[in-house]
């Protein structure tokens, strides 16, 4: 049997349409995924992503193992609570993961990494730790949810009362702060405000349904995936995985080069590859009637690529992509959708940012 | 459970058909096909006067999961085609049965409809699936 995380019967409750997500049963969407995409770009919207993996890092060797371990330097993290988006990558600086490294101290970080490659994470994590002097504790009992949007500030204060609130209270991106039983983080995949917020299994529940009984707006993974694209944000499995590095990711920002002394795992593939020249990822955008879809190829100047992710934007009412091309594309492709060859613009891939359109 | 109407016939590719006299067959997908699709976000339709075979390829429905082609149940010529889905594709998602039709078709051989399949063997073809 599939896992379930604890709110599955909450989700049933609520009308969920379950599917099978990398062995998790979990929602699709609650009705109209259209409807909940919106919601997070007007308003709020609630998502169970207790199948992500927790993993606590601790120990005096804490920083320079993962100052090894990943392509981001945790050394550029020195106030507590304060987080990072990484890549954790294989010696061929194929992305293993994606992941946000979360800063208490310099003995002890929490790490977020996506469900489906818990094991092979939890396989390469333990197996780098190797002389390190560190302890790694996955945390099963603890579930999550995102809260986002632009009213999601508003709502986590009526759930959690003046009080508790102060203390996440004008927090900038990327902090966390434990409050009670809460550990509360300002990220999330949606491009808009909001918070993550990771809780013992139990409290859950109660946590979901005071939101959901001051008006946040449940969502599943159809609205989750709409968003995060809009946002320009990966998909680890789509639009990368252990065969593809960073820099052909969109995540080289990503990448800590300096100090040049820093020994991170990738790092001297990564250093040859952009060198010698390699692939990029890009957003494209199609007004015409249809919709890009993954695995769809894609003509440039050059060369041809391949569409990772594609969808209908429900915010910009058209369709966009993401494409993995060769560097010499120029700012239109040809795309095959359904047997005919179809001209798209070719843009960053970041489509919409706190409700709005970042398209020029 | 599926909404399956008792007064309507249907095609195995999920398109429903109703009688409306005269030889006019109104052509949509079923309840069961929307829910598979989730929100429609586009869908092309078939000119009016087009002459179409049992079988062919005439309309697209494309949600936000996938593009899928619409089947015509029976052969003739197509007589009207529901406009308003152009700015409202959602409708088919809302109202499968009802406002959310797509085209509507002049049978060639209106006893060719005897021949699709009815409600009983639509949930048949459903719970294969």
């Amino acid at each position: 049997m599939a896992n379930r995380t604890p709110l599955y019967d909450a989700h049933v409750k609520a009308g969920a349409k379950m599917v099978d997500f990398h062995g998790w049963d979990m929602p699709l969407n609650y009705g109209s995924q259209i409807e909940e995409h919106n919601a997070v770009r007007n308003d709020s919207g609630v998502f169970d992503v207790s199948h992500m993996t927790i993993v606590d890092v601790s120990g005096i060797d804490a920083k320079p193992f993962l100052r090894h371990l990943l392509a981001n330097d945790v050394a550029k993290l020195s106030i507590p609570g304060k987080a990072l988006y990484s890549g954790m990558l294989n010696e061929q600086g194929g992305v293993i993961d994606d992941l946000i490294a979360y800063f208490f101290s310099d003995e002890s970080y929490r790490l977020v990494v996506n469900s489906a490659t818990r094991e092979q994470d939890m396989a390469w994590i333990n197996k780098a730790a190797g002389s390190f002097k560190v302890t790694i504790t996955e945390q099963p009992t603890l579930g999550m949810l995102a809260l986002q949007g632009p009213k999601a500030e508003e709502k986590l204060k009526l759930v959690l009362g003046d009080e508790a609130f102060a203390a996440v209270d004008g927090m900038k991106p990327f902090m966390s702060q434990q409050v009670g039983d809460y550990f509360i983080a300002t990220t999330g995949y949606t491009g808009e405000k909001g918070y993550e917020i990771a809780v013992p299994g139990d409290k859950l529940e109660p946590l979901w349904d005071a939101l959901l009984n001051v008006g946040v707006q449940p969502c599943g993974l159809g609205a989750r995936d709409t968003l995060r694209l809009e946002a320009g944000m990966n998909l680890y499995g789509q639009d990368m995985d252990e065969s593809v590095t960073p820099l052909e990711a969109n995540m080289g920002w990503s990448v800590a080069f300096e100090p040049a002394d820093r020994q991170f795992i990738g790092r001297e593939a990564l250093e040859q590859q952009k060198a010698a020249g390699h692939a990029k990822l890009v957003g494209l955008v199609m007004k015409d009637k249809g919709v890009l879809r993954h695995g769809q190829k894609v003509i440039v100047e050059g060369g041809e690529g391949v569409i990772t992710s594609g969808t209908f934007s429900p915010t910009l009412g058209f369709s966009i992509a993401m494409a993995r091309v060769p560097a010499t594309v120029g700012d239109t492709a040809e795309v095959e959708i359904r047997k005919k060859l179809v001209t798209v613009s070719v843009v960053k891939p970041s489509f919409v940012r706190n409700g709005k359109s970042v398209l020029a | 459970m599926s909404n399956i109407p008792k007064e309507l016939k249907y095609a195995s590719t999920h398109e429903w058909v109703r009688n409306e006299g005269d030889g006019i067959f109104t052509v949509g997908i079923t309840e069961h096909a929307q829910d598979l699709l989730g929100d429609m976000v586009f869908v092309e339709l078939p000119e009016v006067g087009d002459a179409v075979a049992a079988g062919d390829d005439v309309a697209v429905c494309e949600s936000v999961k996938a593009a899928s082609d619409i089947y015509a149940p029976i052969a003739g010529e197509i007589v009207e085609v529901n406009e308003e889905l152009e700015d409202a594709p959602e409708t088919v998602n809302n109202d499968p049965f009802g406002d959310g039709w797509l085209f509507k078709i002049k049978a060639e051989d209106p006893s060719e409809v005897e021949g699709l399949l009815d409600a009983e063997g639509y949930q048949a073809v459903i719970d294969e699936d």
